[in-house]
């Protein structure tokens, strides 16, 4: 309904305020907005939900065949433990550690994967002389660096950190990498044709271009890192420093399966997250690249 | 080489080009360009010489294969020849492409301002060439979109703003209307006539559609196929406004799409 040309409303009728009120509800974009945002929410969740209670189901039933009934938990059992360590400080101290050495140890690795990619990608001789090494590099499992790390770095989070770079930095690198050699050739005539050269080159065009296949390192960057954190708080225990893997580490120690199931429930979720918030960055990418092909 | 003039000098049919433009002439001269070495080598161009003057519309055409896009890229020096010499005469040279090539992280304005930025225009300038480019191809308040939230004629259009943003002496174009739909394509060359008409643009045109040659050009160029040569010219004495359907475009579309059919049975046997 055009804006200058208000709907017929008699004033003297009854209601007439509630009509007025309903019409203008109509035109307010932000209200179908919200609508269709909760509608989207829902789609999001419903299969989610949906899935968690099947895996409890599935649970719960496995725990009633009685397999292994004296050690293995039930769902009921694990999850009043969870809410009950959640109280507590300890699980918190944990957690909050973890995600300290996940946000250094990956936000180093990125750093280090940015400059080592930038420089690969653009300078010939060092791709031919490391190209096949980073690859190399992002194939080797992680964990075998710890003995290296421990000997260099001794029971400390630098080797952590150490491990987390290593397993990290190749993939970030090898996403730029990726990127700036798959800029279209189409876009870097045009580029090329417009006066972009050097580093206004880089700025304007293969940077932005190589930001999608960047996302996707930075995803599996992530992986790598995860898990390299989570090997080496099993492998490197630092005394009073409690952290997921301590947590765990005890548990094992003390036969503690209720709570160790609890802890890989914590850790899961948390992957899950920062998933999640890698999938939100790519979708809008994507979006605003029109590549989602569900736009306008 | 045939030169089949018709009448007219071409420099009666378009207004003489403003001060300060181009004044020499996009000069081929005995260019050849090979691809590859040895038995694989592939000769593209071979001997051509083409000179388009200062303010021409120039088109070419033949059939696909005979290095129509080389012979633009060479001018745009995006390739070095093999042999021979390429000179713009010391213009700037934008390139369109079949495709648009417009950056998707860009809007709209944004891919006509990038153009602006690599040429060092400030900002307060550059946002209002843009806006002014943007109404030249008639897309004011579409600046906010992006390239996949247009047509494919929108799109086309956005990339000659970014082309004219470049402020070239020279305009390439390689094939643009080639992926629109006939109506599109029909309103596009209006377009480019209004556009061009008013500025002083040396433009070489490459298609493989005789019509739009004729409908478009001050002088049809006619390439031979593998190796490429110049084999024909026409001047095109039909005054604008054209139509693609009209009778003397037709008349003339027939006589270049004739050289052109004696020249692919010339090939086949």
């Amino acid at each position: 309904m055009p804006a200058n040309t208000p709907p017929h409303v008699d004033r003297d009728v009854p209601g007439y305020v509630e009509k007025l009120t309903y019409l203008e509800s109509l035109e307010a974009p932000s209200d179908q907005r919200s609508r269709r945002l909760a509608v989207r929410a829902w789609s999001g969740l419903w299969p989610v939900a949906l899935a968690i209670l099947i895996v409890l189901a599935v649970w719960h039933l496995i725990h009633l065949s009685g397999w292994k009934k004296a050690i293995f938990p039930g769902p009921g059992a694990t999850l009043s433990n969870l809410w009950q360590q959640l109280q507590t400080g300890l699980l918190w101290h944990a957690i909050a550690t973890t995600a300290t050495r996940a946000v250094i140890g990956f936000g180093l690795a990125v750093l280090i994967g940015a400059v080592i990619g930038a420089l690969v990608s653009r300078i010939k001789p060092l791709r031919a002389a490391v190209g096949s090494l980073i690859t190399g590099l992002q194939t080797l499992p992680s964990i075998a660096w710890f003995p290296f790390a421990i000997i260099l770095f001794g029971i400390s989070t630098t080797a952590i950190l150490f491990v987390i770079i290593l397993g990290a930095a190749p993939s970030v690198a090898n996403g730029l990498i990726a990127g700036v050699d798959y800029t279209p050739p189409l876009l870097l005539k045009a580029g090329k044709m417009m006066g972009l050269r050097r580093l206004s080159l880089y700025r304007y065009l293969i940077l932005p271009a190589s930001l999608p296949a960047f996302v996707a390192g930075l995803k599996q960057g992530w992986a790598f890192a995860w898990r390299s954190l989570m090997a080496g708080e099993l492998l490197v225990i630092i005394a009073n420093q409690p952290s997921l893997g301590v947590l765990l580490s005890t548990d094992q120690d003390q036969s503690d399966m209720v709570s160790a199931t609890a802890i890989i429930i914590v850790i899961l979720i948390l992957g899950i997250i920062v998933d999640r918030l890698f999938g939100l960055a790519d979708g809008a990418i994507r979006r605003r690249w029109g590549l989602a092909g569900q736009d306008n | 080489m045939v030169r089949q003039v018709n009448s007219v000098t071409v420099a009666d049919r378009r207004a003489a080009p403003p001060a300060g433009s181009l004044k020499d002439s996009v000069r081929l001269t005995g260019v050849s360009k090979v691809f590859g070495r040895g038995s694989s080598a592939v000769r593209a161009l071979d001997q051509v010489s083409l000179e388009v003057p200062p303010g021409e519309f120039t088109c070419l055409i033949g059939a696909s294969g005979c290095g129509k896009s080389t012979l633009l890229s060479l001018v745009a020096g995006l390739e070095q020849p093999t042999s021979g010499e390429v000179s713009v005469g010391g213009g700037r040279v934008a390139f369109m492409f079949q495709e648009p090539a417009l950056f998707p992280w860009l809007t709209a304005a944004g891919n006509v301002e990038l153009a602006l930025r690599a040429r060092g225009v400030g900002k307060a300038e550059r946002r209002q060439r843009t806006a002014e480019l943007l109404e030249t191809v008639r897309l004011t308040g579409f600046g906010g979109k992006r390239p996949h939230q247009l047509s494919g004629g929108m799109r086309q259009r956005v990339a000659l703003a970014r082309a004219l943003a470049q402020d070239a002496d020279v305009l390439l174009m390689d094939e643009p209307f080639g992926a629109l739909d006939a109506m599109t394509r029909d309103v596009l060359h209006d377009e480019l006539d209004r556009i061009c008409g008013g500025r002083a643009l040396t433009v070489l045109f490459v298609t493989h559609n005789v019509r739009e040659a004729v409908r478009l050009g001050d002088r049809v160029v006619v390439l031979s196929s593998r190796p490429g040569r110049v084999i024909a010219e026409f001047d095109v004495p039909i005054e604008r406004p054209r139509r693609i359907d009209s009778a003397p475009v037709a008349e003339l579309a027939a006589k270049v799409t004739d050289r052109l059919r004696e020249e692919m049975s010339r090939d086949a046997s």
